[in-house]
């Protein structure tokens, strides 16, 4: 019997598989094709205070080994995801569920964190503060340490669950944003957001998306995200939830070798919805294979102390 | 409800230069109106391919596809012995016969006339014969006119550039016909649909088409606005009624 079971800063979740937020929704359409209890738990899509319609349409491009997406956070606002989504949750997902929070300003992102840790299904807050496909105002947080450290204070002083920044990969220096979110008091840090891409119509002579640039997702970005989860799980002692392109059993294990206590799941769903379950099931049996008889004994094995 | 399954292929043939008819074959128990799509996983490609469903019995698909770009033209080769595609099937808002009034008439544009088709065969088995307006650019991309007139509807095709049946778009046929028609069902190029829209004084239902990342309402790649709110297209639409579309 294969143990599954991980702990991110006190959250007990019998396996490390968490679908990412964006990727997910509130996860209704998911709970039709399958139960949600098998999950670890979920990031619910990215919610700000006010309710946003997100940026023009085409908001979704193809490449090579992946997609791009520039929704721009599309979503209902944080008063009707706590009187509507979270009551709709409650019915297919009986877990403590991730709650992902995105904003505009310092006071949004603090506004947001306070009433959501409110919500006694709420089992962590994960805060965006990379979200790529936001103009207004042109900030994107987790792009320097400074600006990364004043959202996580600003968040920390509203509420005791535990508090993951969400990073960029677009930036020089990931493990000093990430040593700042740890020095303000996040207990863990999510990595990584998408990367800034674009493609181009040749007919039109004009960007595919009518935000021009977007987010790259898939199994193209995973090799990135590795690398940046074994540089950040080292240089800080909180837990790293590992994201980008993992869509097999086998790249949940490297992510963990990485450094990586949970593996979220992104723009596979989109392609297979029944990707996070398909590996669930294949996880004990990879497992076993390695002789490990606990997943949490490979979180960082493949460090370089190790 | 959505289902996933693997589909062999039976047929999959071109019907103009550009427009290929596939059946494939599977269970189709998921699928529960026309003008509802499925989700094509295509070797080589990342995301899958939404294509319309044209017309579907208990045990086959059939689609109607135009070839536009790598994924469509990677699925027009393929067949053969054993061939098989992963499809999402059942995906979407389909069109409501419901409230098709007593004289319905459907305007296709391209490959918008596929879902009609489905539509028109399913009003007939309700006893309701709609009128068929079908249009396109030239006549070597005619297609469909034959199986609307097996039907028994009255059809009449467009092109754009005079080369087959009337000159002009098929709102031109809507007026010069005089018809007299108390509901229509739309489906072709945007600023057809919207031509069709400021045409048609009765109520009816439109289907758009946009890029989509998952087809089944995760994603909201492709949502648009409403006069009821947001909604998605692959999910709350891809057909809207006239009453709730904002241009």
């Amino acid at each position: 019997m294969v143990d599954l079971s991980v702990n991110l800063s006190g959250l007990h979740l019998d396996n490390p598989i968490i679908p990412a937020s964006g990727a997910f929704g509130y996860g209704a359409e998911f709970a039709e094709l399958y139960d949600l209890d098998i999950l670890g738990s979920f990031s619910f899509k990215g919610t700000t205070k006010e309710p946003r319609f997100g940026n023009p349409t085409p908001r979704i491009a193809e490449c090579d080994g992946g997609m791009l997406n520039a929704v721009g956070l599309q979503n209902p606002g944080i008063d009707a995801v706590l009187a509507e989504e979270l009551p709709r949750i409650r019915q297919y997902f009986h877990k403590p569920v991730i709650a992902n929070i995105g904003g505009f300003s310092v006071d949004e992102f603090r506004e947001c964190c306070e009433k959501i840790d409110a919500a006694d299904q709420v089992g962590l807050i994960e805060v965006n503060i990379s979200c790529p496909n936001l103009h207004a105002g042109g900030l994107n947080f987790s792009a320097t340490p400074e600006g990364a450290a004043a959202v996580t204070r600003a968040v920390r002083q509203v509420t005791k669950k535990p508090i993951y920044m969400k990073l960029s990969p677009n930036v020089t220096d990931i493990v000093a944003v990430a040593r700042a979110c740890e020095a303000e008091g996040a207990d863990g840090i999510s990595l990584i957001n998408t990367l800034l891409g674009m493609r181009i119509d040749l007919r039109r002579r004009r960007p595919v998306l009518a935000n021009e640039t977007g987010g790259l997702s898939g199994p193209a970005i995973f090799p990135v995200a590795l690398r940046m989860v074994w540089q950040v799980s080292q240089a800080v002692k909180i837990p790293v939830i590992g994201i980008g392109g993992v869509d097999s059993a086998e790249k949940v294990i490297e992510m963990m070798m990485a450094g990586a206590t949970a593996v979220e799941i992104g723009a596979a769903n989109l392609v297979d919805p029944y990707v996070c379950p398909n590996i669930i099931r294949a996880l004990p049996g990879l497992l076993a294979g390695l002789g490990v008889d606990r997943i949490s004994d490979l979180i960082g094995t493949a460090w370089k102390n190790k | 409800m959505q289902k996933q399954g693997i589909y062999t292929i039976q047929e999959n043939a071109p019907l103009t230069r550009e427009v290929y008819r596939m059946v494939l074959a599977g269970n189709t128990g998921a699928i529960t109106a026309p003008g509802q799509f499925v989700n094509i996983r295509v070797e080589g490609c990342y995301l899958r391919r939404p294509i319309s469903v044209a017309d579907w019995d208990d045990n086959t698909i059939t689609l109607i596809y135009k070839v536009v770009g790598e994924g469509t033209r990677r699925l027009s080769r393929m067949g053969g012995p054993g061939a098989a595609l992963d499809l999402l099937v059942g995906l979407g808002n389909g069109y409501d016969l419901d409230c098709c009034g007593k004289a319905p008439v459907l305007l296709g544009g391209g490959v918008g006339v596929p879902p009609l088709y489905g539509l028109a065969k399913r009003l007939w088995r309700r006893g309701i014969t709609p009128t068929a307006l079908l249009g396109f650019g030239s006549a070597d991309e005619v297609f469909g006119e034959r199986e609307f007139c097996a039907l028994g509807c009255p059809t009449m095709v467009a092109t754009v550039d005079g080369s087959y049946g009337h000159k002009g778009f098929v709102t031109d046929l809507l007026r010069e016909a005089g018809m007299r028609y108390d509901y229509f069902y739309t489906c072709g190029p945007e600023p057809m649909l919207r031509a069709v829209y400021d045409a048609c004084d009765c109520s009816g239902q439109l289907s758009f088409e946009e890029r989509m990342g998952c087809g089944f309402g995760a994603c909201m790649g492709c949502s648009c606005k409403t006069k009821y709110g947001t909604k998605r297209i692959c999910k709350d639409g891809p057909v809207l009624k006239k009453e709730e579309v904002v241009w």
